[in-house]
């Protein structure tokens, strides 16, 4: 038996690019965002998990917000640190030990794509040296393969960021700001074919600081609560497909997305046709697609016609995805991106979406949110919220 | 002829093979591992021919640790050639990633016989490729 949680906070310092502070500067300002959404103050926090991916250890955070001797977990998990943060924040809250606990991600990166080590990966230097060792040739290779199994065109690939774009301009929190146009998004210089460009999102820097509760305290606080129902972290399962693999099994393998979501509807006892809006991983417009599928809101193929018909977008008729522009718009700190999905859903979930909030239904506002985050070295986390 | 990029990642001899290895399952895998996950792992000569399973270009150039053209010091973009690259499955064997040669982008599709060969990569060092069949056989010609 474990006790529910409920998200009572959420913070944010806009993603983009803000020279005048540090990664955990903005971790910080992230910090007293949510605190003060909550009605709390630093002191009132029990435990924290937090970490960067590039900016430094998320602990040192208390010299600013004050020294109240709270354990302090660094979480250093690539891609998935803030999906991990937050399922280590639930768990110290599920377990009955706290009743307040912050889950921080921030990050600053370097301009251009990420640059990774070979031996960091368990892989030979060659790898790296013959230019084999890039992320964005991963995305590329998968969606390329994926186009012609599954019938997937171009054209649905520009859609994705003509739409990613779009969402940005209506969200405070997004670094691009301004729409794009498909024909100027497929005319794009090519960046690994058939990915231009603008179908890839960039490094960059932000923070998130979500603040969960107990019932209880939610109760004894009067707090405005968004309930956890489920957060799943997968790792791959044998003969995946993942970033930096010089070799794949001629088995198909298992997907860690799949493995995540379907945990995650399992635990929330719900299916992809209940979701009321979904932010999925789309470091490029490709992985949007084929996550669509991956967590099981379309069949392998059918994306094609979603795209076609709007049914993605905000007020789309049938699943809004990436409602803040996601990854594309936002780009990518990598400790903070997964909880800007969590932190996407939950101001939706309180109907506090502005220009860009998911429309009512049937006189009711989005009940589900639903939240993945996928990166290196194959690995996927899911959140299911709900508006009780 | 440069020297290898890793001496053991092709055979050495006329016709060279991309060196994986097999599991004491059975699986064959790349590359070779090593220490001691190389513990009862046989090398394992791989299959010189294959089919295309997906592919990309890389259109600009990588950072570190990338040591090919336009990579050395007072280089720079311009020096900088885009390549092709894919995923080359060798049957029952396993699907191995690969430089494409000797093809254009817009002739890349799933399924195409390629071949495995050397090519020049740096000043310094050779490394591995897959080419097409029928570029390998008017080569030959």
């Amino acid at each position: 038996m474990s006790e529910n949680v409920y998200i009572i906070g959420a913070g944010i310092h806009p993603f983009g690019r803000t020279e005048s502070r540090s990664g955990r500067e903005q971790g910080v300002y992230a910090v007293r965002e949510a605190l003060a959404d909550a009605g709390l103050d630093w002191p009132d926090i029990e435990c924290a998990y937090g970490g960067s991916a590039a900016a430094g250890n998320a602990d040192i955070m208390v010299n600013e917000l004050g020294l109240t001797s709270l354990p302090f977990t660094n979480v250093a998990n690539g891609c998935a640190t803030g999906g991990s943060a937050l399922a280590a924040s639930q768990q110290a809250i599920a377990s009955g030990m706290y009743d307040l606990a912050l889950a921080v991600g921030f990050d600053k990166h370097p301009r251009g794509a990420f640059n990774a080590k070979p031996a960091d990966y368990g892989l030979p230097e060659w790898y790296g040296q013959t230019g084999m060792m890039l992320t964005t040739q991963f995305f590329a290779l998968k969606i390329q393969r994926y186009m012609q199994l599954h019938g997937i065109s171009r054209t649905t690939l520009g859609r994705v960021a003509e739409k990613a774009f779009r969402n940005g301009t209506i969200t405070p929190h997004a670094w691009r700001r301004s729409p794009v146009d498909l024909e100027t998004i497929m005319n794009a210089p090519m960046i690994n074919d058939p990915l231009t460009k603008y179908m890839f999102c960039s490094p960059a820097e932000g923070a998130v600081a979500l603040i969960l509760a107990s019932e209880k305290k939610m109760k004894e606080l009067g707090a405005d609560g968004v309930k956890i129902r489920a957060v799943s972290v997968k790792t791959r399962p044998p003969n995946s497909f993942e970033v930096f693999q010089a070799g794949i099994s001629i088995e198909e393998g298992g997907k860690p997305t799949v493995l995540a979501s379907k945990a995650a509807f399992e635990k929330a006892s719900v299916g992809p046709e209940d979701i009321s809006v979904a932010q999925l991983q789309d470091t490029e417009s490709g992985a949007e697609i084929m996550h669509m599928a991956e967590n099981g809101f379309c069949k392998d193929g059918e994306q094609e016609e979603w795209l076609a018909n709007g049914w993605t977008e905000i007020g789309g008729g049938k699943l809004p995805v990436n409602t803040d522009g996601g990854c594309l718009a936002c780009g990518e700190p990598i400790g903070a991106s997964g909880l800007r999905q969590v932190y996407e859903n939950v101001q939706q979930l309180r109907q506090r979406g502005g220009e860009r909030q998911v429309p009512e239904k049937n006189g009711k506002g989005p009940r589900l949110g639903y939240s993945h985050v996928y990166g290196a070295p194959g690995l996927s986390a899911v959140a299911i919220l709900e508006r009780e | 002829m440069g020297e290898k990029i890793d001496p053991n990642l092709w055979s050495d001899g006329a016709e060279p093979h991309l060196m994986g290895g097999k599991l004491p399952s059975g699986e064959i895998v790349f590359p070779m591992p090593v220490g001691d996950a190389a513990q009862g792992v046989e090398p394992y000569k791989l299959s010189r021919r294959g089919k295309l399973w997906s592919w990309t270009e890389q259109g600009f150039l990588p950072k570190e640790p990338y040591e090919g053209p336009g990579s050395g010091p007072g280089e720079g973009p311009p020096d900088f050639q885009p390549y092709l690259l894919g995923y080359v499955e060798l049957p029952g064997e396993v699907i191995v990633e690969s430089r494409i040669v000797d093809a254009r982008l817009e002739d890349l599709h799933l399924g195409m016989e390629l071949e495995f060969c050397i090519v020049p990569f740096n000043a310094r060092y050779d490394t591995f490729a897959f080419r097409p069949i029928a570029a390998a056989e008017s080569k030959a010609a």
